[in-house]
């Protein structure tokens, strides 16, 4: 793999955010109200529950781990969508860019507006709902890596997707966290739920996110042979997508598709 | 009409070792692509040297571009082989895709960037030494100053035909693809950008396959010309001299004769 392509796919990227407050806002906007509300929920429930339980880390924390899976996985779907929406293939797959290339600079891309918004968020739930998150120092690093790697997975599968079954199909990919939020325990432990829906959570790594990170905040030890098993599982899941998009992106080059992405769509 | 043998393309396939050729900067061996209702491209054979300009010739769906996407490494043969500078296209992408370039009527460069961050972006793509000199250089060498950190996007027809040409030699090409890159384009800036090609080849040391349904250019620019009709080539020679020697006053009767020929005929009469 080349340093330069790569370097230029994040240039273009930085150009886009840096030359777009549109693009620029989105980064810190969202993820900055979801704390808000859910700060005052939780502290509206810490005011009911009269200081018998603290939703704050457990709610808020939640909210703060799931919008950075979120943020990640479409930071690399949404880089890739700016070439989709700029109908920019023939372009840049008629340049030496190779497929590896092409991902690493979308998911350093992704790298990237991701540590913005986790650190809108964390300073926002931090000094303003009182949010003790570094109280978990370095325990916190594992959690979020599993989640990075989910994330990216999810964003090159979305990616795929829409490569393969065409620009329309971009509203199919942007609610797949929220479809997958049910089967990972967000908020509730997996106990919770319905056994084939156990299962399937059993198979998504951010159940073994919000799964230890309860256990920790119940003063638990860091469940380490769980979130090794999530982390293994994330890594395979990284793996898969980036095969799946390869494998598309050579159907696109067999069928024409990836051609007529530029070409037809404008004749 | 008559087709003398002659002039009718090579069509079989060139071997690896001829590749080497220094003076091909493309060669295409037997070049195939079937999807599974038709033919699109039907074994087509040729090559373009350096400091030459070949004109792609042919009716709407005659396989012009596919012929071209198959060169820019983002449509896969059925069968055959394509080489850039001697570097075989299927074997080493990156590597052969680093020696071409492109321009099109269909592929503007991205709207949303100005025309020197399309030049840096691209620049990077394609890994171009002394990046930031190279990008002043183009944009001085085709009238851009003015136009340096204007958006692609609004950018009248012709400037962002002069964009996507500085974009098209950012990399020195030995092989530039050029699908009718004067398309959208009035006739005196059409013939400003014809005079700018040509000097390409000619200074720039780089072989030229151009396509263009306009046969007044096609006469201008093109040292040689190969026509296209379902998907198989029918006709090569110098544009000049082709009408004549197929009974026809102009090059453009020759086209419309050849295009409305059923292509079974055409090729009877060649036998």
């Amino acid at each position: 793999m080349r340093a330069r392509p790569v370097a230029g796919i994040l240039l273009r990227q930085f150009y886009l955010i840096r030359g777009s407050p549109v693009r620029a806002l989105p980064m810190f906007a969202w993820v900055a109200i979801d704390i808000v509300v859910w700060g005052f929920i939780t502290r509206y429930l810490n005011l009911m529950s009269a200081g018998r339980f603290n939703y704050v880390p457990s709610l808020l924390g939640a909210v703060l781990l799931w919008d950075f899976f979120t943020r990640i996985m479409q930071g690399v779907s949404t880089a890739f969508l700016e070439d989709v929406w700029s109908r920019n293939f023939l372009n840049l797959f008629a340049t030496p860019l190779t497929t590896p290339e092409y991902i690493a600079g979308l998911v350093i891309t992704s790298i990237g507006t991701s540590t913005i918004g986790l650190i809108v968020m964390l300073v926002l739930a931090t000094s303003v709902f009182g949010l003790s998150f570094f109280s978990l120092g370095l325990m916190l690093i594992p959690f979020l890596l599993v989640l990075f790697a989910f994330g990216i997975a999810l964003g090159i599968l979305a990616s795929a997707l829409v490569l393969r079954l065409g620009p329309a199909s971009e509203w199919l990919v942007w609610p797949l966290p929220a479809l997958l939020s049910p089967f990972v325990g967000v908020f509730y432990p997996l106990s919770t739920l319905p056994r084939w829906m156990q299962d399937v959570g059993h198979l998504l790594p951010p159940a073994y996110v919000f799964q230890g990170m309860r256990g920790i905040l119940a003063g638990h030890a860091l469940p380490a042979g769980e979130l090794a098993f999530g982390a293994g599982l994330a890594v395979f899941y990284v793996l898969l997508a980036g095969y799946f998009f390869t494998r598309v992106f050579r159907y696109a080059l067999r069928t024409g598709l990836l051609a007529r992405y530029s070409a037809e769509s404008v004749s | 009409m008559t087709v003398a043998p002659d002039t009718l393309s090579r069509q079989a396939p060139y071997s690896p070792e001829e590749a080497e050729d220094r003076d091909v900067v493309l060669r295409i061996a037997d070049l195939r692509k079937q999807y599974p209702e038709i033919v699109a491209v039907d074994g087509v054979s040729f090559e373009v040297r350096r400091r030459e300009v070949v004109g792609l010739l042919g009716p709407n769906g005659a396989g012009k571009t596919t012929t071209i996407n198959m060169m820019l490494g983002v449509l896969s043969p059925t069968s055959g082989g394509i080489w850039i500078a001697g570097v075989d296209l299927a074997q080493h992408r990156a590597r052969a895709l680093a020696r071409a370039n492109f321009a099109a009527v269909y592929a503007a460069l991205p709207g949303n960037l100005t025309v020197e961050q399309n030049l840096k972006f691209f620049g990077l793509l394609y890994g171009v030494a002394h990046l930031a000199e190279r990008t002043d250089a183009l944009i001085e060498q085709f009238d851009l100053k003015a136009l340096r950190d204007t958006k692609c996007g609004v950018l009248s027809s012709g400037e962002q035909t002069r964009v996507a040409l500085a974009k098209a030699v950012l990399n020195h090409p030995q092989l530039l693809l050029l699908d009718e890159p004067t398309a959208s384009l009035d006739p005196s800036a059409a013939q400003t950008v014809r005079a700018r090609i040509r000097s390409l080849a000619t200074e720039g040391d780089c072989g030229i396959l151009w396509t263009s349904h306009n046969m007044y250019e096609v006469e201008e620019v093109c040292d040689r010309v190969l026509f296209l009709s379902h998907g198989r080539i029918l006709l090569e020679g110098d544009p000049r001299r082709l009408p004549a020697e197929h009974g026809a006053a102009t090059l453009e009767e020759l086209f419309i004769r050849l295009a409305r020929e059923p292509l079974a005929e055409t090729l009877e009469r060649t036998v």
